[in-house]
């Protein structure tokens, strides 16, 4: 209390002269040049600042949450419409046909290659893992595909359309799709 | 359709902002028409793809009090790659509707603002990022399984996807707008650097920065302000499951021009063909009264983010059935009558495709692509390519209706617009 008082009745350098505190992280310039004449300003070459950009998501996968809890337990879950019959090997809570809510149901841990690539490039967050081989995978008796990694294979040469593939878990799951990953069967 | 302008399309534009890129198209538009005042403008529509690119949210706004057309109407529109298609097509629907006599639509992109890499995980943050962004999301990994895909089916080639770079690189050598302008081969496209088996850098579009505008108006007012005003007669918009695992297969869609025995044996779409597509085409022949449209059509310019997709899109789009894309183009259709690409054709020139070298040759900023490619449709209708090109090797003869093409996603959102001579 004594100190507050203390600062509104004494003033400070910083009321006598108000300025910023200089900072020495991020961009810091010393001398920019510039000209005389206002004229030639309009030939500047650009001026490019460089700085991070980050966020922390407290992401929900909501209705999908039991496929995660499934890879955990070393379960894959797909959902099945019974009025249409028809299992989403990707799950969706609702039935896109009739509009109905579907149910989960445990799919084969065996399945097919429908289609392949193996990346020798990728986004910033893959890159590191490069070349990695994506697979889209179908199973006997249900409707639809599941994006996932085919390791155990050296090059795309490797991979066939329709060669057999199974499931592996991590060990440890970090309650992402990449919990579940294929290899030759 | 009144009038149109692109701001060069390039790696990187450290030198204006995206205002300043729009502008640039702007004034070029309405340079072009120069009975148009500002004051005669009853708003616009803005389009720009990924707010991770531009850091700036409501950026629409911010373009739209650049270019001193504040306080009308405005709006972004945005759905993916096809975000400028669908610019354009909200255009026509502020002008069909009666609500503006005259409407600007803009887009535009600034992909230099981070790494090629970075960039690619925005990109890819457009698929779903539950189930198929953390197994590596990467649109070229996309696309190269869906052509796989493709190959497994119809037998397609790799030389017959390069033949599309060498054909759309070679156009654009005539284009002062476009990025990449080289003369390749179909070796050259094969030994460039693997990105995603089997497509090699030079089967893929670049990112770029970018701007284009088009000007839309009524009959009554095009007709007041241009001479050679260019009429939308058709518009489609086709949707597809973002998912490519989600994908039906079913039965194919079938255009005027074709029977269900004809494809007795293919489940549709697959991953293989982009349903979107398809539905979008059939959408916009039917408010035109295309039945046959290789023979109703007189060039197009399409979505060739990937050599694969292009191939794919002359299927979605009826010029050949499904499975013949391959063949379509090794006969030479696709090709311009007078260029010379340095390989044999036989068919050379049925229906020209991208000849102002589409995405991958011109760039592909996103939010301004589709818009982009409206404009050199509507330079191409009115005869005006050699003014607004410097040179007329690209302009066709015959060029009364055009069309195109804008797609997002693995096929998610696609817009199909017919473009014709108006006067
Ligand atoms: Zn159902």
């Amino acid at each position: 209390m004594s100190k507050k008082r203390a600062r509104l009745t004494k003033p400070t350098a910083q009321h006598r002269d108000p300025r910023l505190e200089e900072v020495m992280t991020g961009t810091t310039v010393f001398n920019v040049p510039f000209p005389a004449d206002l004229s030639t300003l309009k030939g500047m070459s650009p001026l490019v600042i460089r700085f991070p950009y980050s966020v922390e998501y407290l992401h929900s996968y909501g209705q999908d949450s039991p496929f995660f809890a499934g890879l955990a337990n070393r379960k894959l879950l797909g959902t099945r419409c019974g009025p249409c019959q028809y299992t989403y090997a990707t799950p969706r809570l609702h039935c896109p046909a009739c509009g109905r809510e579907t149910d989960w149901t445990e799919l084969p841990q065996e399945g097919r290659v429908h289609t392949f690539t193996t990346c020798y490039y990728g986004s910033e967050e893959f890159l590191k893992e490069t070349p990695f081989h994506l697979i889209l995978v179908e199973f006997d008796g249900v409707d639809t595909l599941l994006l996932a990694r085919l390791i155990g294979v050296a090059g795309p040469e490797e991979i066939r359309i329709e060669m057999k593939v199974k499931a592996k878990f991590r060990r440890n799951s970090q309650l992402k799709t990449t919990d579940v990953y294929f290899v030759p069967a | 359709m009144v009038s149109g302008g692109v701001s060069k399309f390039v790696k990187a534009r450290p030198d204006a902002t995206f205002q300043k890129m729009v502008k640039e198209a702007f004034d070029y538009a309405l340079g072009d028409v120069p009975r148009l005042k500002t004051d005669r403008i009853d708003g616009s529509v803005g389009s720009y793809f990924s707010d991770h690119f531009t850091r700036q949210l409501m950026a629409g706004i911010m373009a739209t009090d650049y270019l001193g057309l504040c306080p009308k109407p405005n709006k972004r529109i945005e759905g993916g790659g096809a975000t400028g298609g669908l610019c354009f097509q909200a255009a026509w629907e502020s002008v069909a509707s009666g609500r503006m006599n005259c409407c600007v639509a803009f887009g535009f992109e600034t992909m230099s603002r981070v790494q090629t890499w970075k960039g690619n995980e925005f990109i890819a943050l457009a698929s779903d990022v539950n189930f198929d962004y953390p197994v590596g999301g990467f649109y070229s990994g996309y696309y190269a399984m869906m052509v796989n895909r493709h190959i497994h089916e119809f037998g397609t080639t790799l030389e017959q996807m390069a033949m599309v770079s060498v054909k759309n690189h070679r156009n654009a050598c005539f284009n002062p707008y476009a990025q990449k302008r080289k003369r390749i081969t179909i070796r050259d496209v094969r030994n460039a650097e693997m990105v995603a088996y089997p497509l090699t850098l030079l089967d893929i579009c670049v990112m770029s920065d970018g701007a284009a505008v088009c000007i839309l108006a009524d009959e009554e007012t095009a007709f007041q302000l241009a001479d050679k005003p260019v009429r939308i007669t058709g518009v489609g918009t086709g949707t597809d499951m973002m998912r490519m695992a989600d994908r039906p297969r079913g039965k194919v869609i079938l255009a005027p021009n074709e029977k269900e025995s004809d494809y007795r044996n293919l489940t549709y779409p697959g991953v293989h063909s982009f349903r979107a597509g398809r539905s979008a085409a059939l959408q916009a022949y039917r408010m035109a009264g295309i039945r046959d449209p290789l023979r109703e059509i007189d060039f197009v310019e399409l979505h060739d983010a990937y050599t694969s997709s292009e191939i794919q899109t002359y299927e979605d789009l009826a010029l050949c059935r499904y499975g013949e894309g391959g063949r379509f183009i090794e006969e030479g259709h696709p090709f311009l009558p007078r260029i010379d690409y340095g390989m044999k054709l036989k068919k050379k020139g049925t229906i020209p495709v991208n000849p102002s070298g589409g995405l991958i040759a011109c760039g592909h900023p996103v939010g301004a692509t589709g818009l982009m490619q409206a404009v050199f449709a509507f330079w191409q209708i009115q005869g005006t390519i050699g003014r607004h090109f410097g040179s007329g090797e690209l302009q066709l003869k015959k060029a009364e209706r055009g069309l195109i093409h804008s797609h997002a996603g693995t096929g998610t959102y696609v817009t199909v617009s017919i473009l014709e001579r108006g006067w």
